[in-house]
């Protein structure tokens, strides 16, 4: 009988990498895990099946900033996976300069991403020396801010239309036990809606000179304090939010337990997956409508370099299918967020939705920080904001000396 | 043994041949991993290294800007006053427990695994239980609150300046088991003639300890020092599971930073310096017990 066990044993082992290495199984890690997300990255892994090949998924939970890490470890340890999330920008740059990642040009060039890829700037940023190395995937805006109609409902004010009514509406929001600003934990939330509110209150010229020129003298400039005078009231509105993930606190927001959130466009997908329409049981302001603009973060997927030329193959037939039309649609529509393609039929889009698109047809665009800030200075930036939303006597002129200091030094 | 003892008689490298062959992989490790490894961190620290190593010296500026950050500075901070409260706290309590234990109670096993039982959880389940206890909503607060108490507040975790030591009461809790441990054992090790020696000279019980007894123990303190000194420089997970080194950035600790700069802002040379920081602390203790060990033991023969 043991023998027969270990036996059995000893040929799964051998069997296992043999079957490994001849299937066009592709692993794809990825950090999409709340409902929304999870109900959009099952569209992908339909598309991508129904070619033949087989998407297995290697979700990792807790968000970019714990998946990443993972994710790079796999690729330069040897362990790659078939395919990659990172969000577009500068995270794998460094992966690309040491060569371990999978050069797409040939299949771009074939199917012409060039032309039907808009805004053309998420191309760019994953060239590299004329060559492709990733494919954009959707486009994701930050500047967006979600009202529960139901909570002004509660504190018997109107929803408001701007930012600046929102701050009139917060002493009646606060005397009817609403949170006022949702703001989960997690330090990427506060330094997220800290970016958020400098586009939309210094302004679209102010807000490029500090993160785009690295303009020290623009982070001290006068305009620029507004945002920090708005932060300052933000994280007082927001303290009783004691949640951590960013789904907990849109949660607070669906069930009307918190007024706002200030979140990229991703949130709607909870309110979709809660049954929620836009309009009626939520309001969404882009750029705290204040300054309706869309800054092209997103998503793009990588696609390590495997020896197995199979494999080799079915990465690039993954590549195809994520730009493939119908794909782009069922993906976006599921997300929550703008499909790369110009050329696409988006009729089934929800009123938010359609502003976003509006918008971008319109070229009112930003480039995501992501994009033009190294990780290193975004995590220091990250840390000057989350230490001043969460300690009181940090005074807004400090923080703003802090954070001006960090873009001086900026790569 | 039976090969080797003959061969025995031969020059002193070639004595024992069979057992220097079997701690040669031993020994290779500890060149190349712990030592090699080591220098490497080192060499790297000053570089500009950023997703991935690269020798491009750049001389001290991974530790200038190391000590000019705020994080790192709170992060030093709070691992000062955790290390030397969790060193006394652990010393002192692990050490009453034991002499205590050791008045020939009652039940005695059963007192021993309750008070090591938390030592068989993990710092992340250990964080996560008292991140739930220490919660104002669901735990002590909320139960000393029910009891009629309304006006009472304890919400460590939520309050920046005290937050290092919701973190403490948790390591303590965890850590103290394993130190009594080794107290007791030491304690037993100790003659039963000498206590009776002190009896007849009627010298009090709690002097018999403090003058005779403890100095008696010194290898046995010497070694529960090196064991929280360790536990101490490198508490890292306790802190993810509790307060994930919030509110802000009030808890926290030097491991954390390692780690977030090595892995998520991409920037290993600032990973490597604020590592080799931490380092010297290590060095500072493992030296000293090294050179005791190992002195001591040829004293012994």
């Amino acid at each position: 009988m043991n023998i027969r066990v270990t036996a059995a044993v000893l040929a799964a082992t051998v069997v296992l990498p043999l079957g490994v290495a001849h299937a066009t199984d592709l692993e794809v890690t990825h950090w999409w895990t709340s409902g929304g997300e999870a109900a959009a990255v099952a569209e992908l892994a339909k598309a991508f099946d129904a070619t033949g090949n087989k998407w297995v998924d290697g979700a990792i939970a807790g968000g970019g900033d714990t998946a990443r890490p993972i994710m790079i470890s796999r690729i330069t340890g040897g362990d790659p996976m078939g395919a990659t999330q990172f969000n577009h920008g500068r995270q794998a740059e460094e992966l690309i300069e040491a060569g371990l990642l999978q050069d797409l040009t040939e299949v771009a060039e074939k199917e012409n991403w060039k032309d039907v890829i808009r805004p053309a700037s998420l191309l760019d940023s994953c060239t590299k020396d004329g060559k492709i190395y990733c494919a954009p995937l959707n486009i994701h805006s930050w500047q967006w801010m979600w009202l529960s109609n139901a909570a002004f409902e509660k504190a018997g004010v109107p929803v408001p239309k701007d930012w600046y009514e929102f701050e009139k509406a917060v002493p009646a929001l606060e005397k009817a036990g609403i949170v006022p600003l949702a703001v989960g934990g997690q330090s990427w939330q506060s330094k997220g809606a800290f970016d958020v509110m400098a586009v939309a209150l210094a302004g679209t010229d102010t807000w490029k000179k500090v993160y785009v020129e690295k303009n020290a003298d623009a982070a001290r400039s006068p305009e620029f304090a507004k945002v920090w005078a708005a932060a300052d009231k933000a994280r007082q509105w927001s303290k009783d939010t004691k949640v951590q993930d960013w789904n907990q606190a849109t949660n607070m927001v669906i069930t009307g337990k918190a007024a706002a959130q200030i979140m990229g466009d991703w949130a709607q997908g909870e309110f979709q997956v809660a049954g929620q329409t836009a309009g009626k049981d939520y309001t969404c302001l882009p750029g705290l409508g204040v300054n309706a603009v869309i800054s092209t973060g997103g998503d793009a997927f990588y696609f390590p370099k495997q020896k197995d030329e199979e494999k080799t193959k079915a990465q690039m037939v993954l590549a195809s299918t994520l730009l493939n039309k119908d794909t782009q649609v069922a993906f976006n529509l599921k997300k929550g967020s703008v499909p790369v393609r110009g050329d696409v039929d988006l009729a089934a889009a929800n009123d938010c939705m359609k502003k976003g698109l509006d918008i971008l047809a319109k070229g009112n665009i930003l480039p995501d920080s992501t994009m033009t800030l190294s990780p290193d200075t975004t995590n220091q930036l990250q840390d000057v904001i989350v230490q001043f939303w969460n300690t009181p006597s940090i005074t807004p002129e400090q923080a703003q000396a802090q954070f001006a200091d960090i873009i001086a030094k900026a790569d | 043994m039976s090969v080797s003892a003959p061969e025995g008689r031969r020059s002193g490298l070639t004595r024992n041949i069979a057992a220097k062959i079997a701690t040669l992989p031993m020994i290779l490790t500890a060149l190349v991993v712990f030592l090699g490894g080591t220098i490497w961190t080192v060499v790297y620290s000053f570089t500009s290294s950023k997703l991935l190593p690269k020798l491009a010296f750049v001389g001290f500026d991974q530790y200038e800007r190391l000590w000019g950050t705020e994080r790192w500075i709170v992060s030093v901070k709070n691992l000062m006053i955790y290390g030397v409260c969790m060193l006394i706290l652990s010393l002192v309590i692990g050490f009453i427990l034991a002499a205590l234990m050791d008045q020939k109670i009652r039940f005695e096993n059963t007192f021993r695994t309750i008070y090591l039982y938390p030592f068989a959880l993990s710092f992340i389940v250990t964080g996560l239980v008292w991140q739930w206890i220490l919660n104002p909503e669901y735990g002590v607060q909320n139960v000393v609150r029910s009891l009629g108490w309304t006006s009472f507040n304890f919400d460590p975790l939520y309050n920046q300046d005290i937050v290092i030591f919701g973190i403490l009461i948790a390591a303590v809790w965890q850590g103290t088991g394993l130190i009594m441990c080794i107290m007791l054992a030491g304690l037993r090790g100790i003659d039963e003639d000498i206590w009776k020696a002190a009896r007849v000279d009627g010298i009090p019980m709690w002097k018999t300890y403090v003058f005779i007894v403890i100095p008696m123990m010194r290898p046995v303190f010497i070694t529960a020092l090196v064991l929280i000194g360790s536990a101490i420089v490198k508490v890292y997970d306790l802190v993810v599971a509790q307060t994930g080194g919030g509110p802000g950035i009030a808890s926290e600790v030097p491991a954390k930073y390692v780690y977030q700069n090595m892995f998520y802002a991409q920037n290993l040379g600032q990973g490597f310096a604020a590592s080799t920081m931490m380092l010297i602390p290590v060095i500072i203790l493992v030296v000293p017990w090294a050179y005791l060990e190992f002195s001591g033991r040829r004293r012994h023969g």
